[in-house]
């Protein structure tokens, strides 16, 4: 059986952060990633990010992914980035059992393991919700930006947070139709600078309004929507119909961390971190010594706080495994300081509220 | 439904490939996904649910949601969303559960 | 109004604006950033010290119009493309704009466009002026436009003519 020393689980900007981090302390790292390309959701953030410049604020995401891709790099064979290889068990003796190129199943035996496999996005119940042309927001993401495929030629987004009127906007630079934004909630929960550059291409952001049916045969060929009251309850005679062949589902993410439960990690339901979520330290460390989680798999949060805590993970990972640098403590109190700015603010409310409770 | 000019990104497509799709012959690019080669020329249904039979397309496009399985030369239950697209493939939809020949 | 529909009411626009006799003398930035937000490259980026957020990165960006020179750097480093530059030096009858604009096709120098407000809807007429897109911009074009005087708080896009 294989055996390594620090395992990272994922590598999107939590996972990428935390190699980097760990490898400069002088720790082994094998990287497993399931996708045919590295970077998890970075690859496709085609708008600058926020932040500050430690955390390449004003960068592109997918600029990013490229600048981190790079710094592994530098650490040469102390940092292996296995592709197409998903983790599939996480056992009491620290072994992952990783399926490659849906071929290929084995063991890996690890000394320390950081988790750091993200999010997956959230479903939304309403009649006819299955037909093709429905899709999660970042999915078109996906299509359009990795692979250059418009979804459709008029999109209705549902979800006005971030991610809603981000890939709107993008939707836009490639040319598609965004008929309307509309969230169930009574206020716009992207940043508002996010929602301003939409609001100015002239798209109607749609608050206290819901998808009440979808329409079609085989694909979506219309949606109807209408108003809701404060308790969310649809309001009769307030129906709209958009002649839309594109529905995007943008109800926000849930985070992806069933190795962690399955290796015994103490796990909590934490609404304000959007679901389950392990249970850990300050330095990101679990329950169990030496497994430790990073980036949304801890709680959703923005790519941002995923790469402080990768940084984080990382450096603390590889300290346990007895590569402390010597400058250890200013680089933990560092790190720390990224993610108390990032989340000192109003809108970092919510995650510090949930912070609080996760915390061992 | 390509997308050839874009102000902040470049495509670079690979090579062509021919595949077959439910056995007519398809075009899609090197480096793309079945999923996304198929939403190129048109197709969004990828499929039967097991239940209802009812159609149906991608809807994650990470390999998350099982949503985009199809026979790809003849093997089921292939998540096209996440497997690239060779020469030559077989692509099928998929009706309901896939059998394990 | 703004937290639902994303749309800047006027009252709250005039209050990032400089008072026109600043304006009048040469080109300054306009910050509409109105909440507090993890973010600082408006700050990082100016040559002048002229954007300041200050220790917490949430803090709303403070601009000081007697240090802005309206070199308008912080216009394509915004994340949130929150900042244009606004210069009423050149004519006592019109007001030029530097916006970020980040679709395609470009428009081209000379051309006239239909003035959108807040809201994206048609306004008022525009030409343009310069569109200026170099490597350093990254991809965040910033196009001049020049735009009658009475429509200084209500233009902030453009949309060229079908």
């Amino acid at each position: 059986m294989r055996e390594v020393e620090l395992l990272i689980i994922g590598s999107g900007p939590a996972g990428l952060c935390a190699a980097i981090s760990a490898a400069s302390s002088g720790a082994s790292v094998l990287i497993l990633e399931r996708s045919f390309k590295p970077g998890g959701q970075l690859i496709k953030q085609t708008h600058m990010f926020f932040g500050s410049e430690s955390q390449y604020a004003s960068y592109r995401g997918v600029d990013i992914a490229g600048i981190l891709l790079e710094k592994l790099k530098e650490y040469g064979e102390r940092i292996e980035l296995m592709l197409n290889a998903t983790a599939v068990g996480f056992y009491e003796d620290n072994v992952v059992t990783v399926l490659k190129d849906e071929k290929e199943y084995f063991k890996i035996r690890a000394k320390s393991v950081i988790c750091a496999t993200g999010a997956f996005e959230k479903s939304l119940a309403f009649p006819n919700n299955d037909l093709p042309g429905i899709y999660g927001a970042g999915a078109v993401q996906t299509l359009m930006n990795v692979y250059g495929i418009r979804p459709g030629n008029r999109v209705l987004m549902v979800g006005a947070g971030n991610i809603g009127v981000i890939v709107s906007y993008q939707l836009m630079q490639a040319g598609i139709e965004v008929a309307a934004v509309l969230d169930a909630a009574p206020r716009i929960g992207a940043y508002l600078v996010h929602a301003s550059k939409l609001a100015r291409m002239g798209v109607p952001i749609l608050t206290s309004h819901t998808v009440k049916e979808a329409i079609g045969k085989d694909c979506l060929e219309a949606a109807v929507v209408c108003e809701v009251d404060e308790r969310f309850n649809p309001i009769p005679g307030t129906e709209k119909r958009f002649d839309v062949d594109v529905l995007c589902i943008s109800v926000g993410l849930s985070p992806l961390n069933e190795l962690l439960a399955m290796r015994g990690v103490e796990m909590k339901y934490v609404p304000q971190l959007s679901g389950s979520v392990p249970m850990r330290s300050e330095n990101c460390e679990t329950c169990i010594p030496g497994i430790f989680v990073a980036g949304d798999a801890s709680g959703i949060e923005e790519a941002s706080s995923a790469m402080a805590e990768g940084y984080l993970a990382g450096l603390c990972a590889a300290a346990k495994l007895g590569y402390a640098p010597e400058d250890f403590e200013q680089r933990r109190s560092e790190y720390l300081k990224q993610l108390e700015d990032l989340r000192s603010g109003p809108v970092g409310e919510r995650i510090r509220a949930g912070m609080k409770i996760s915390q061992l | 439904m390509r997308i050839t000019k874009h102000p902040i990104l470049t495509f670079e497509r690979g090579r062509e490939l021919s595949f077959t799709f439910n056995g007519q012959p398809m075009k899609g690019y090197e480096g793309e996904t079945i999923a996304a080669a198929l939403h190129a020329a048109g197709v969004k249904e990828l499929g039967k649910s097991s239940e209802m039979h009812r159609p149906r397309g991608f809807y994650c496009a990470i390999g998350n949601c099982a949503s985009c399985q199809m026979i790809v030369d003849g093997e089921p239950n292939v998540r096209t969303c996440i497997t690239l697209l060779r020469e030559g493939m077989s692509v099928e939809t998929q009706n309901g559960k896939g059998r394990i020949k | 109004m703004f937290e639902k529909t994303g749309v800047a009411t006027r009252e709250m626009v005039i209050t990032k604006f400089p008072p026109i006799e600043r304006i009048n003398k040469g080109p300054v930035a306009v910050v509409e950033c109105y909440q507090k937000i993890p973010c600082n490259p408006c700050q990082t980026a100016c040559p002048c010290g002229a954007i300041r957020i200050g220790e917490d990165i949430n803090e709303i960006p403070q601009r000081d119009e007697s240090l802005c020179t309206g070199c308008g750097i912080c216009v394509a480093k915004c994340p949130g493309l929150s900042i244009m530059i606004v210069d009423g030096s050149k004519s006592d009858k019109t007001i030029e704009f530097r916006i970020p604009y980040e679709f395609m096709p470009l428009p081209e120098a000379g051309e006239r466009v239909i003035g959108l407000d807040r809201a994206g809807q048609p306004v008022c007429e525009a030409t343009v002026k310069r569109v200026m897109n170099p490597p350093a911009f990254d991809r965040t074009p910033v196009v001049t436009l020049e735009v009658d005087r009475e429509f200084i708080y209500d233009f902030r896009n453009f949309r060229r003519e079908a």
